[in-house]
């Protein structure tokens, strides 16, 4: 009994693990938090740092949890992974807003995750959505 | 006090609106590479050689000296930000700047670097308006022999002082000299080392190679360890300094410059001396020494002046002797022959306009960085944020471009890709870049002054040694090579004075 998050230090991830945790708490299940990079670039925002997964850490307090934190080729491919390997009865992740010649050029791992996830995937947004680019509000 | 007229007479040349629009390209494209670990200025004037030909030679180079001083500021951002050097000139600022960072300093260490480089940079372009002449006045009665000795001592200077291992500085440095070889014999025409290759007659132009090195080589090396775990950065936001950082960082700014300057205007080139100087000297210094290791700022104003004066000493052989002692300097040795400027004792008297306008831009340039940098540092550390496929397709596509340009050739390229092979591999094995390109760009030369020398006393060898002062310098190359040897062995007995070397390149 697994509940699989896909988390990003922003809005979005942490819309994400609210949900996350109320639904394994809903199931009695054990909490899996996913957070992967590329890797390609010398600093990924999106990538969490080590202050970042101690808050993360703390504040699951209370639920039998793990995280796991990689580098691969492709994003939606790495959280897929962990997905199977654990077995996850859900999958839930933070959506947030793109415009269709954004998605078109960089592709959606939402989207992929959605289509390909073996398990159903729960897609969540944060409470008051904020009009800026996730990726600016923390550098 | 001619000079400083002189200097004038250049600013007014340098202050009309597209020189400065040049200035300010090359010093915000010295930043950009500066700030991006591994793409260095040197490669960054490889790449522009073939986009200046449609420019003249002063707003080339005007453009080079920006993208120069810019990329030693450049660099101690990703230090400071990232304690990951984007300059070898770098690393000492790292060892405080980050620490000062980590601390919640990290405007303060980013204000300090940028206005130690400005006053350094200002100080060192001043003392070369003031040597760069005098020693050129000296270096005209210099003859063929001691010219020789000369580059000899700068090649082996370069190849035994900087870097951990003589041995891999000597197999890069006869790389280097021996890719220089290639074409045809300059006084006899017989073909060397063409391979059966016509193409290969006129000789390998310095772009191919420069830009295979440093490009290619570099995009290979990435290409191989392309995935690695993002580093944290630590966020920053305008620069500013208090009272006390001023009061702590004028002296060390001032001992850097003194530092820096004169280590760059010796053929032994290179800011990795001055800076790692700079930082001892300071250490010794402090009143609360305890602080250094800590993130003391005194640590990040020493070096980061000491690389800023280098980089302008280095500019003193460039235009006095011809000579450069840097890769990037090289680089812009060779753009200015392919504008058909010989740099060299007759510089300033037959370019004159054209090197007090480069003086004068030097200080312009200066400027520029400091009224660019300091309110965009935060701009600079999202550079770091660009994906690594996306930056190098960008690198090598100008790379390609910039082979192909040199003479429209389809065997440049692959004379390009074989050159990048070999820039992995100096990579891979470790091997020190400066040597070779200085082989390559200085050995030409060396060979021509020793047939000068040797064709005066038809061919006998005394021809190399019946100058005074080409003798002093090959007692001082003898001097150089055996001291380290010496050195040792008294080491071996009495034991620890570079400890606190050894304490600094641990930590």
């Amino acid at each position: 009994m697994t509940v699989v998050v896909g988390y990003v230090p922003n809005q979005y991830g942490e819309a994400a693990i609210d949900a996350g945790v109320q639904e394994a708490r809903r199931r009695g299940a054990r909490l899996v938090v996913v957070n992967t990079s590329r890797g390609d670039a010398l600093v990924d925002p999106r990538f969490a740092s080590r202050s970042a997964l101690d808050a993360l850490d703390s504040r699951l307090a209370g639920v039998e949890h793990e995280v796991r934190q990689s580098v691969g080729a492709d994003v939606a491919d790495q959280v897929l992974d962990v997905v199977r390997d654990v077995d996850a009865e859900l999958l839930v992740i933070g959506l947030r807003q793109r415009t269709p010649v954004g998605k078109m050029l960089m592709g959606s791992v939402a989207q992929r995750l959605l289509m390909e996830a073996p398990c159903p995937v729960l897609a969540v947004k944060p409470a008051r959505m904020a009009a800026t680019h996730p990726g600016r509000d923390l550098r | 006090m001619d000079s400083l007229s002189l200097l004038l007479g250049g600013l007014q040349d340098a202050l009309t609106p597209i020189n400065v629009l040049y200035a300010a390209v090359g010093v915000l494209l010295g930043t950009f590479v500066g700030v991006l670990p591994g793409i260095g200025p040197a490669m960054a004037v490889a790449l522009l050689l073939p986009v200046t030909y449609g420019l003249g030679p002063t707003q080339a180079l005007i453009m080079f000296a920006g993208i120069y001083y810019g990329g030693m500021y450049g660099g101690s951002t990703t230090s400071i930000l990232l304690n990951t050097p984007g300059e070898s000139s770098s690393v000492m600022t790292a060892i405080e700047g980050n620490k000062m960072a980590k601390a919640g300093r990290a405007a303060q260490a980013l204000a300090t670097a940028a206005i130690g480089s400005f006053i350094a940079g200002t100080i060192g372009t001043l003392l070369l308006v003031f040597f760069a002449p005098l020693l050129a006045n000296q270096a005209v009665k210099i003859g063929a022999p001691s010219y020789f000795a000369i580059i000899l001592l700068s090649l082996v200077l370069v190849t035994s002082v900087l870097g951990s291992s003589k041995l891999r500085g000597f197999i890069s440095l006869f790389i280097g000299l021996t890719i220089g070889l290639v074409g045809l014999d300059l006084s006899t025409g017989q073909a060397r080392l063409i391979l059966g290759q016509l193409q290969l007659a006129d000789g390998i132009d310095i772009v191919v190679v420069a830009v295979g090195i440093f490009a290619v080589g570099e995009a290979l090396w990435v290409a191989a360890h392309l995935r690695r775990r993002p580093i944290d950065v630590v966020p920053v936001g305008r620069p500013f300094m208090g009272r006390e950082d001023w009061s702590r960082s004028w002296r060390p700014w001032l001992r850097g410059t003194a530092l820096g300057f004169p280590f760059g205007a010796v053929p032994a080139g290179g800011a990795e001396t001055p800076t790692f100087l700079s930082y001892l000297v300071e250490r010794r210094l402090a009143k609360n020494s305890d602080e250094f290791g800590k993130g003391a700022i005194e640590g990040v104003a020493g070096p980061e002046a000491a690389n800023n004066a280098s980089a302008a000493g280095t500019f003193v052989p460039l235009l006095a002797l011809g000579l450069p002692v840097t890769a990037t300097a090289s680089i812009i040795l060779a753009a200015m022959q392919s504008y058909g400027i010989q740099p060299g004792p007759d510089l300033l008297g037959s370019q004159a306009d054209l090197v007090w306008t480069l003086l004068a831009s030097l200080l312009i340039g200066n400027t520029l960085l400091l009224v660019i940098n300091l309110p965009l540092a935060p701009v600079w550390a999202r550079l770091l944020q660009i994906p690594r496929p996306q930056l190098y397709a960008g690198i090598l596509f100008f790379a390609a471009l910039g082979a192909y340009a040199v003479s429209q050739q389809a065997f440049d390229l692959l004379l390009l890709l074989l050159f990048g092979l070999v820039g992995f591999a100096i990579r891979r094995f470790g091997l020190p870049v400066l040597p070779l390109i200085l082989g390559v760009i200085l050995g030409p030369l060396m060979e021509t002054k020793m047939r000068e020398a040797l064709d005066l006393t038809d061919g006998a060898v005394s021809g190399l040694f019946n100058e005074a002062l080409a003798i002093v310098i090959y007692l001082l190359i003898a001097v150089v090579l055996l001291a380290p040897l010496v050195v040792r062995r008294l080491r071996g007995r009495r034991g620890s004075d570079r400890r606190d070397a050894d304490e600094v390149m641990a930590s």
